[in-house]
Protein backbone atom coordinates (compact mmCIF):
# COMPACT_ATOMS: atom_id res chain seq x y z
CA UNK A 1 0.00 0.00 0.00
CA UNK A 2 1.01 3.29 -1.20
CA UNK A 3 1.79 5.79 2.20
CA UNK A 4 -1.01 8.65 1.65
CA UNK A 5 -1.42 12.21 2.93
CA UNK A 6 -4.04 10.77 5.14
CA UNK A 7 -1.20 7.83 7.03
CA UNK A 8 1.34 10.85 7.59
CA UNK A 9 -1.40 13.15 8.73
CA UNK A 10 -2.03 11.04 11.51
CA UNK A 11 1.33 10.28 12.61
CA UNK A 12 1.67 14.00 12.43
CA UNK A 13 -1.25 14.36 14.85
CA UNK A 14 -0.24 11.31 17.23
CA UNK A 15 3.82 12.91 17.55
CA UNK A 16 2.19 16.40 18.51
CA UNK A 17 -0.23 14.76 20.92
CA UNK A 18 2.43 12.94 22.29
CA UNK A 19 4.74 15.83 22.87
CA UNK A 20 1.70 17.65 24.62
CA UNK A 21 1.51 14.39 27.10
CA UNK A 22 5.07 15.26 26.92
CA UNK A 23 5.03 18.87 28.33
CA UNK A 24 1.66 18.08 30.25
CA UNK A 25 3.43 16.01 32.18
CA UNK A 26 6.63 17.84 33.25
CA UNK A 27 9.11 17.57 30.39
CA UNK A 28 10.80 20.24 28.85
CA UNK A 29 9.92 22.47 25.87
CA UNK A 30 11.71 21.12 22.63
CA UNK A 31 12.84 23.92 20.47
CA UNK A 32 14.05 21.45 17.76
CA UNK A 33 13.03 18.44 16.05
CA UNK A 34 13.50 14.93 17.41
CA UNK A 35 16.10 13.28 14.97
CA UNK A 36 13.64 10.09 15.14
CA UNK A 37 10.16 11.90 13.66
CA UNK A 38 8.62 8.86 11.52
CA UNK A 39 6.62 10.74 9.52
CA UNK A 40 9.76 11.91 8.07
CA UNK A 41 10.62 8.75 6.32
CA UNK A 42 13.92 9.56 5.51
CA UNK A 43 14.78 9.77 9.17
CA UNK A 44 14.44 6.04 10.04
CA UNK A 45 17.54 4.99 9.55
CA UNK A 46 19.34 7.94 9.47
CA UNK A 47 18.82 8.79 13.40
CA UNK A 48 21.39 7.50 16.09
CA UNK A 49 19.72 5.17 18.59
CA UNK A 50 21.87 6.07 21.22
CA UNK A 51 21.56 9.44 23.57
CA UNK A 52 24.22 11.77 22.61
CA UNK A 53 27.12 12.14 25.18
CA UNK A 54 26.69 15.13 26.77
CA UNK A 55 29.55 17.76 26.86
CA UNK A 56 29.46 20.65 29.81
CA UNK A 57 31.60 23.36 27.85
CA UNK A 58 32.04 25.10 31.47
CA UNK A 59 34.46 22.43 32.49
CA UNK A 60 36.90 23.08 29.73
CA UNK A 61 37.24 26.75 28.15
CA UNK A 62 39.99 25.07 25.88
CA UNK A 63 37.52 23.33 23.96
CA UNK A 64 37.81 23.42 19.95
CA UNK A 65 34.12 23.33 19.61
CA UNK A 66 33.90 26.85 21.85
CA UNK A 67 35.56 28.48 18.91
CA UNK A 68 34.56 28.90 15.22
CA UNK A 69 35.62 28.90 11.44
CA UNK A 70 36.31 32.49 10.55
CA UNK A 71 35.14 33.95 7.31
CA UNK A 72 35.95 37.51 5.93
CA UNK A 73 35.19 40.18 2.88
CA UNK A 74 37.66 37.41 0.20
CA UNK A 75 34.85 34.57 1.31
CA UNK A 76 32.44 36.89 -0.87
CA UNK A 77 32.02 38.30 -4.17
CA UNK A 78 29.77 41.43 -4.31
CA UNK A 79 26.65 40.17 -5.88
CA UNK A 80 26.56 36.86 -3.31
CA UNK A 81 24.04 38.18 -1.66
CA UNK A 82 21.74 39.32 -4.31
CA UNK A 83 20.20 36.43 -6.42
CA UNK A 84 18.65 38.07 -9.08
CA UNK A 85 21.83 39.31 -10.45
CA UNK A 86 24.30 36.24 -11.03
CA UNK A 87 23.49 35.47 -14.34
CA UNK A 88 22.92 38.01 -18.03
CA UNK A 89 19.04 37.95 -17.50
CA UNK A 90 16.87 38.46 -14.35
CA UNK A 91 15.47 35.12 -12.99
CA UNK A 92 11.33 35.14 -12.97
CA UNK A 93 9.15 35.41 -10.24
CA UNK A 94 8.33 37.92 -7.53
CA UNK A 95 11.20 39.76 -6.09
CA UNK A 96 11.81 39.53 -2.08
CA UNK A 97 14.38 40.85 0.13
CA UNK A 98 14.87 38.77 2.63
CA UNK A 99 16.72 40.48 6.10
CA UNK A 100 16.80 39.83 9.78
CA UNK A 101 19.30 39.91 12.53
CA UNK A 102 21.54 37.17 13.64
CA UNK A 103 21.26 36.37 17.45
CA UNK A 104 22.39 34.37 20.55
CA UNK A 105 20.67 33.38 23.58
CA UNK A 106 20.99 36.05 25.33
CA UNK A 107 19.42 38.14 22.07
CA UNK A 108 22.90 39.46 21.51
CA UNK A 109 24.04 40.55 17.92
CA UNK A 110 26.63 37.70 16.49
CA UNK A 111 28.58 39.84 13.96
CA UNK A 112 30.80 38.94 11.10
CA UNK A 113 29.60 35.25 11.03
CA UNK A 114 28.88 33.61 7.38
CA UNK A 115 25.10 33.23 6.29
CA UNK A 116 24.49 31.21 3.44
CA UNK A 117 21.32 30.35 1.37
CA UNK A 118 19.96 28.23 -1.73
CA UNK A 119 16.74 27.35 -2.59
CA UNK A 120 14.26 26.24 -5.53
CA UNK A 121 13.03 28.69 -8.16
CA UNK A 122 9.58 30.44 -8.33
CA UNK A 123 8.67 27.48 -10.64
CA UNK A 124 9.70 25.20 -7.44
CA UNK A 125 12.96 23.29 -9.45
CA UNK A 126 16.11 23.24 -8.20
CA UNK A 127 19.27 23.79 -10.15
CA UNK A 128 20.35 20.22 -8.78
CA UNK A 129 21.53 17.83 -11.14
CA UNK A 130 19.49 14.95 -9.01
CA UNK A 131 17.02 16.83 -8.84
CA UNK A 132 13.78 14.89 -10.50
CA UNK A 133 10.51 17.55 -10.52
CA UNK A 134 9.99 18.41 -14.29
CA UNK A 135 9.17 22.02 -13.13
CA UNK A 136 11.06 24.65 -16.10
CA UNK A 137 14.50 25.25 -14.84
CA UNK A 138 15.81 29.07 -15.12
CA UNK A 139 18.76 29.62 -16.89
CA UNK A 140 18.87 32.63 -14.92
CA UNK A 141 18.67 31.78 -11.33
CA UNK A 142 20.67 29.42 -9.36
CA UNK A 143 19.49 29.78 -6.15
CA UNK A 144 22.56 30.22 -4.27
CA UNK A 145 23.58 33.45 -1.88
CA UNK A 146 26.08 33.92 0.86
CA UNK A 147 26.51 36.55 3.32
CA UNK A 148 28.64 38.01 6.43
CA UNK A 149 26.17 39.29 9.45
CA UNK A 150 27.09 43.05 10.48
CA UNK A 151 27.93 44.76 13.24
CA UNK A 152 24.45 45.04 14.10
CA UNK A 153 23.65 40.80 13.62
CA UNK A 154 21.90 42.20 10.36
CA UNK A 155 21.98 40.10 7.13
CA UNK A 156 19.90 40.42 3.89
CA UNK A 157 19.42 38.67 0.73
CA UNK A 158 17.32 39.97 -2.62
CA UNK A 159 16.17 36.87 -4.41
CA UNK A 160 12.95 35.36 -6.02
CA UNK A 161 10.31 34.00 -4.14
CA UNK A 162 10.90 29.98 -4.24
CA UNK A 163 7.60 27.97 -5.24
CA UNK A 164 6.60 25.08 -3.23
CA UNK A 165 7.57 21.71 -4.95
CA UNK A 166 6.35 17.87 -5.04
CA UNK A 167 8.72 15.20 -3.53
CA UNK A 168 8.48 11.64 -2.56
CA UNK A 169 7.82 11.00 1.23
CA UNK A 170 4.59 9.98 0.29
CA UNK A 171 1.62 10.40 -2.59
CA UNK A 172 1.29 14.00 -2.36
CA UNK A 173 3.84 15.07 -0.84
CA UNK A 174 4.40 18.95 -1.20
CA UNK A 175 7.05 21.00 0.32
CA UNK A 176 6.09 24.22 1.70
CA UNK A 177 8.12 27.20 0.19
CA UNK A 178 11.00 27.99 1.71
CA UNK A 179 14.57 28.86 1.45
CA UNK A 180 17.33 26.58 3.16
CA UNK A 181 19.71 28.73 5.52
CA UNK A 182 23.15 27.41 6.70
CA UNK A 183 24.60 29.89 9.65
CA UNK A 184 27.54 30.32 12.22
CA UNK A 185 27.80 31.28 15.19
CA UNK A 186 30.86 32.64 17.12
CA UNK A 187 31.70 29.02 18.38
CA UNK A 188 31.10 25.72 16.34
CA UNK A 189 28.54 24.55 18.97
CA UNK A 190 26.26 26.93 17.70
CA UNK A 191 26.14 25.67 13.74
CA UNK A 192 22.68 26.30 12.42
CA UNK A 193 21.07 24.68 9.13
CA UNK A 194 17.52 24.73 8.52
CA UNK A 195 14.52 26.60 6.15
CA UNK A 196 12.72 29.37 6.55
CA UNK A 197 8.87 29.70 5.47
CA UNK A 198 6.48 32.29 3.90
CA UNK A 199 3.44 33.31 6.20
CA UNK A 200 -0.20 31.81 5.63
CA UNK A 201 1.26 28.77 3.76
CA UNK A 202 -1.44 26.34 3.31
CA UNK A 203 0.83 23.38 2.92
CA UNK A 204 2.11 24.08 6.53
CA UNK A 205 -0.14 21.18 8.32
CA UNK A 206 0.35 18.67 5.61
CA UNK A 207 4.33 18.66 5.62
CA UNK A 208 6.17 16.30 7.99
CA UNK A 209 9.70 18.36 7.89
CA UNK A 210 8.27 21.38 9.47
CA UNK A 211 5.62 19.06 11.36
CA UNK A 212 8.75 17.61 13.53
CA UNK A 213 9.52 21.01 15.50
CA UNK A 214 5.99 19.64 17.35
CA UNK A 215 6.41 22.75 19.33
CA UNK A 216 4.00 25.34 18.27
CA UNK A 217 5.99 28.28 19.10
CA UNK A 218 9.07 26.76 18.15
CA UNK A 219 7.06 25.92 15.01
CA UNK A 220 6.41 29.84 14.37
CA UNK A 221 9.69 30.79 14.48
CA UNK A 222 10.82 29.17 11.29
CA UNK A 223 8.16 31.43 9.25
CA UNK A 224 9.30 35.01 8.36
CA UNK A 225 7.01 37.89 8.63
CA UNK A 226 5.88 40.61 5.77
CA UNK A 227 7.83 43.87 6.55
CA UNK A 228 6.63 46.66 4.31
CA UNK A 229 9.14 48.92 5.50
CA UNK A 230 11.44 45.99 4.17
CA UNK A 231 10.10 46.23 0.89
CA UNK A 232 11.88 47.87 -1.97
CA UNK A 233 9.43 50.32 -3.92
CA UNK A 234 8.63 48.99 -7.51
CA UNK A 235 10.89 46.25 -7.08
CA UNK A 236 10.60 43.52 -4.29
CA UNK A 237 8.76 42.60 -1.06
CA UNK A 238 10.34 42.62 2.12
CA UNK A 239 9.98 39.98 4.87
CA UNK A 240 11.71 39.75 8.46
CA UNK A 241 13.23 36.84 9.79
CA UNK A 242 15.66 36.92 12.60
CA UNK A 243 17.66 33.78 13.40
CA UNK A 244 18.71 33.11 16.88
CA UNK A 245 21.57 30.19 17.19
CA UNK A 246 21.30 27.72 20.10
CA UNK A 247 24.53 25.81 21.85
CA UNK A 248 26.69 27.16 24.11
CA UNK A 249 29.29 29.98 23.13
CA UNK A 250 32.71 31.36 24.95
CA UNK A 251 31.15 34.27 26.10
CA UNK A 252 31.17 33.17 29.51
CA UNK A 253 34.50 32.79 29.72
CA UNK A 254 34.78 36.82 28.86
CA UNK A 255 32.60 37.76 31.15
CA UNK A 256 34.50 35.85 34.13
CA UNK A 257 36.96 38.21 33.57
CA UNK B 1 6.69 35.76 15.41
CA UNK B 2 9.74 36.73 13.54
CA UNK B 3 11.17 39.77 14.73
CA UNK B 4 12.33 38.36 17.66
CA UNK B 5 12.14 40.65 21.01
CA UNK B 6 15.45 41.25 23.03
CA UNK B 7 13.84 43.63 25.53
CA UNK B 8 12.29 41.45 27.80
CA UNK B 9 13.95 39.01 30.53
CA UNK B 10 15.60 35.45 30.30
CA UNK B 11 16.77 34.01 27.60
CA UNK B 12 15.78 34.40 23.45
CA UNK B 13 14.48 30.89 22.10
CA UNK B 14 16.78 29.54 19.60
CA UNK B 15 15.71 28.89 16.08
CA UNK B 16 14.53 24.82 15.30
CA UNK B 17 16.77 23.09 13.24
CA UNK B 18 16.02 21.58 9.82
CA UNK B 19 17.35 18.73 7.81
CA UNK B 20 19.73 20.03 5.23
CA UNK B 21 17.66 18.23 2.39
CA UNK B 22 18.95 16.65 -0.98
CA UNK B 23 19.46 19.32 -2.61
CA UNK B 24 22.46 21.57 -1.02
CA UNK B 25 24.67 19.87 -3.47
CA UNK B 26 25.27 22.77 -5.83
CA UNK B 27 25.27 25.79 -2.75
CA UNK B 28 27.35 24.56 0.06
CA UNK B 29 30.19 22.19 -0.87
CA UNK B 30 33.14 24.32 -2.78
CA UNK B 31 36.20 23.66 -4.44
CA UNK B 32 39.34 22.47 -2.20
CA UNK B 33 36.78 21.99 0.79
CA UNK B 34 38.96 18.70 1.46
CA UNK B 35 42.13 20.18 1.29
CA UNK B 36 42.82 22.14 4.52
CA UNK B 37 46.31 21.81 5.11
CA UNK B 38 48.50 24.16 2.93
CA UNK B 39 50.49 22.62 -0.15
CA UNK B 40 53.79 20.31 1.01
CA UNK B 41 53.16 21.26 4.76
CA UNK B 42 54.78 18.18 6.46
CA UNK B 43 52.51 17.59 9.11
CA UNK B 44 49.74 17.20 6.97
CA UNK B 45 47.37 13.87 7.22
CA UNK B 46 44.57 12.63 5.35
CA UNK B 47 41.61 11.20 7.17
CA UNK B 48 38.99 9.45 5.02
CA UNK B 49 36.05 7.16 5.49
CA UNK B 50 32.35 6.50 5.07
CA UNK B 51 29.23 7.62 6.17
CA UNK B 52 26.82 4.33 7.03
CA UNK B 53 23.07 4.56 7.48
CA UNK B 54 21.07 2.10 10.02
CA UNK B 55 21.12 -0.84 7.62
CA UNK B 56 24.77 -0.32 7.00
CA UNK B 57 24.16 1.13 3.60
CA UNK B 58 26.54 4.03 2.77
CA UNK B 59 25.07 7.89 2.66
CA UNK B 60 26.13 9.33 -1.13
CA UNK B 61 24.41 12.57 0.05
CA UNK B 62 26.07 13.53 3.52
CA UNK B 63 27.63 16.90 4.25
CA UNK B 64 30.96 16.77 6.70
CA UNK B 65 32.29 19.36 7.89
CA UNK B 66 35.91 19.59 9.82
CA UNK B 67 37.11 22.06 12.25
CA UNK B 68 40.63 21.53 14.05
CA UNK B 69 43.51 22.96 15.56
CA UNK B 70 46.74 23.45 14.44
CA UNK B 71 49.62 21.17 15.28
CA UNK B 72 50.54 23.43 18.45
CA UNK B 73 47.00 23.02 19.41
CA UNK B 74 46.13 27.14 18.02
CA UNK B 75 42.70 27.51 17.23
CA UNK B 76 43.12 29.49 13.78
CA UNK B 77 41.50 32.96 13.22
CA UNK B 78 42.35 32.94 9.61
CA UNK B 79 39.67 33.39 6.95
CA UNK B 80 39.73 32.34 3.33
CA UNK B 81 38.63 28.98 3.17
CA UNK B 82 35.98 29.49 0.40
CA UNK B 83 37.50 32.50 -0.96
CA UNK B 84 35.97 34.16 -4.02
CA UNK B 85 36.87 35.38 -7.24
CA UNK B 86 35.85 38.98 -8.15
CA UNK B 87 36.78 38.94 -11.48
CA UNK B 88 34.54 35.63 -12.15
CA UNK B 89 32.53 35.53 -9.10
CA UNK B 90 33.66 31.94 -8.92
CA UNK B 91 35.65 30.06 -5.99
CA UNK B 92 39.62 31.08 -6.40
CA UNK B 93 40.16 28.45 -3.45
CA UNK B 94 42.28 28.50 -0.67
CA UNK B 95 45.47 30.70 -0.92
CA UNK B 96 48.06 27.94 -0.55
CA UNK B 97 49.69 28.76 2.71
CA UNK B 98 47.37 29.87 5.15
CA UNK B 99 45.62 27.38 7.25
CA UNK B 100 42.07 28.00 7.89
CA UNK B 101 40.93 25.03 10.03
CA UNK B 102 37.41 24.39 8.45
CA UNK B 103 36.40 21.76 5.65
CA UNK B 104 33.45 20.83 3.88
CA UNK B 105 33.41 17.94 1.97
CA UNK B 106 30.20 16.02 0.42
CA UNK B 107 30.49 12.21 0.26
CA UNK B 108 30.78 10.80 -3.19
CA UNK B 109 28.50 8.29 -4.81
CA UNK B 110 30.06 5.55 -2.95
CA UNK B 111 29.52 7.40 0.71
CA UNK B 112 33.09 8.22 1.01
CA UNK B 113 34.67 11.43 2.10
CA UNK B 114 38.25 12.57 2.65
CA UNK B 115 40.24 15.52 4.15
CA UNK B 116 43.37 16.76 3.90
CA UNK B 117 44.43 18.54 7.21
CA UNK B 118 47.18 19.60 9.24
CA UNK B 119 47.69 16.99 12.10
CA UNK B 120 45.81 18.65 15.29
CA UNK B 121 47.73 19.74 18.59
CA UNK B 122 46.57 19.07 22.31
CA UNK B 123 44.36 21.54 23.76
CA UNK B 124 43.48 21.77 27.24
CA UNK B 125 43.46 18.71 28.77
CA UNK B 126 41.98 17.21 25.66
CA UNK B 127 44.12 14.48 23.53
CA UNK B 128 44.25 15.80 19.99
CA UNK B 129 41.45 16.11 17.66
CA UNK B 130 39.23 17.20 14.87
CA UNK B 131 35.90 18.25 15.32
CA UNK B 132 33.06 17.32 12.97
CA UNK B 133 30.32 18.09 12.15
CA UNK B 134 27.54 15.77 9.94
CA UNK B 135 24.67 17.05 7.90
CA UNK B 136 21.90 14.81 5.75
CA UNK B 137 18.71 14.23 3.85
CA UNK B 138 16.73 12.88 7.04
CA UNK B 139 18.74 13.95 9.89
CA UNK B 140 16.89 17.10 11.17
CA UNK B 141 19.51 18.11 13.72
CA UNK B 142 22.95 17.63 12.66
CA UNK B 143 25.61 15.37 14.74
CA UNK B 144 28.68 16.39 15.99
CA UNK B 145 30.94 14.01 16.97
CA UNK B 146 35.31 13.87 17.00
CA UNK B 147 38.27 12.14 14.91
CA UNK B 148 41.01 11.63 17.92
CA UNK B 149 44.04 10.17 16.14
CA UNK B 150 45.26 6.81 17.70
CA UNK B 151 49.61 8.03 18.11
CA UNK B 152 49.98 9.05 21.72
CA UNK B 153 47.69 6.37 23.92
CA UNK B 154 49.19 8.64 26.87
CA UNK B 155 46.96 11.38 26.14
CA UNK B 156 43.89 9.23 24.80
CA UNK B 157 43.99 7.76 28.31
CA UNK B 158 43.80 11.15 30.05
CA UNK B 159 41.14 12.55 27.64
CA UNK B 160 38.03 13.95 29.46
CA UNK B 161 35.43 12.33 27.01
CA UNK B 162 37.38 9.42 26.20
CA UNK B 163 38.12 8.24 29.74
CA UNK B 164 33.84 7.92 30.15
CA UNK B 165 32.94 6.37 27.64
CA UNK B 166 33.21 1.78 27.54
CA UNK B 167 35.74 0.60 25.06
CA UNK B 168 33.82 -0.28 22.34
CA UNK B 169 32.20 2.97 21.89
CA UNK B 170 35.15 4.96 22.85
CA UNK B 171 36.91 3.23 19.58
CA UNK B 172 34.51 4.51 17.58
CA UNK B 173 35.68 8.14 18.02
CA UNK B 174 39.34 7.06 17.14
CA UNK B 175 41.00 7.06 14.11
CA UNK B 176 42.45 3.77 12.43
CA UNK B 177 46.63 4.25 11.36
CA UNK B 178 46.75 2.80 7.97
CA UNK B 179 50.62 4.22 7.71
CA UNK B 180 52.06 7.18 5.83
CA UNK B 181 49.94 9.67 7.64
CA UNK B 182 46.61 8.54 6.44
CA UNK B 183 43.84 7.37 8.98
CA UNK B 184 40.64 5.99 8.60
CA UNK B 185 37.43 7.36 10.35
CA UNK B 186 33.95 5.90 9.71
CA UNK B 187 30.81 7.59 10.63
CA UNK B 188 27.97 4.79 11.72
CA UNK B 189 24.52 7.06 12.25
CA UNK B 190 22.64 4.25 13.57
CA UNK B 191 22.95 0.64 14.79
CA UNK B 192 25.97 -1.71 16.02
CA UNK B 193 29.11 0.32 16.33
CA UNK B 194 26.98 3.54 16.13
CA UNK B 195 29.58 6.25 16.46
CA UNK B 196 29.40 8.12 19.44
CA UNK B 197 27.94 11.64 18.83
CA UNK B 198 28.00 14.96 21.16
CA UNK B 199 25.99 17.55 22.91
CA UNK B 200 27.33 20.28 24.02
CA UNK B 201 25.62 21.85 26.89
FE1 LIG C 1 14.22 22.38 -0.16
Amino acid sequence: MPLTQQDIDAEIAAEHAAYLKRVAGGAPVEHHPRRDYAPYRSSLLRHPKRPPVAIDVRHDPELVELSSPAFGERDLSALDNDLTRQHTGEPVGERITVSGRLLDRDGRAVRGQLVEIWQANSAGRYAHRREQHDAPLDPNFTGVGRTLSDDDGRYRFTTVRPGPYPWRNHVGAWRPAHIHFSVFGSAFTQRLVTQMYFPNDPLFPYDPILQSVTDDAARRRLVATYDHDLSVPEFSLGYHWDIVLDGPSATWIEEGR
Amino acid sequence: MTRIDTTGPGRVPPTPSHTVGPFYGYALPFPGGEDIAPAGHPDAVTVHGYVYDGEGAPLPDALVELWGPDPEGGTPSMDGSLRRDPASGGFLGRNGVEFTGFGRIQTDANGHWYARTLRPGARGRSAPYVSVCVFARGLLVHLYTRIYLPDDATALAADPLLARLPAERRDTLVAADEGRGTYRFDIRLQGEGETVFLEFQ
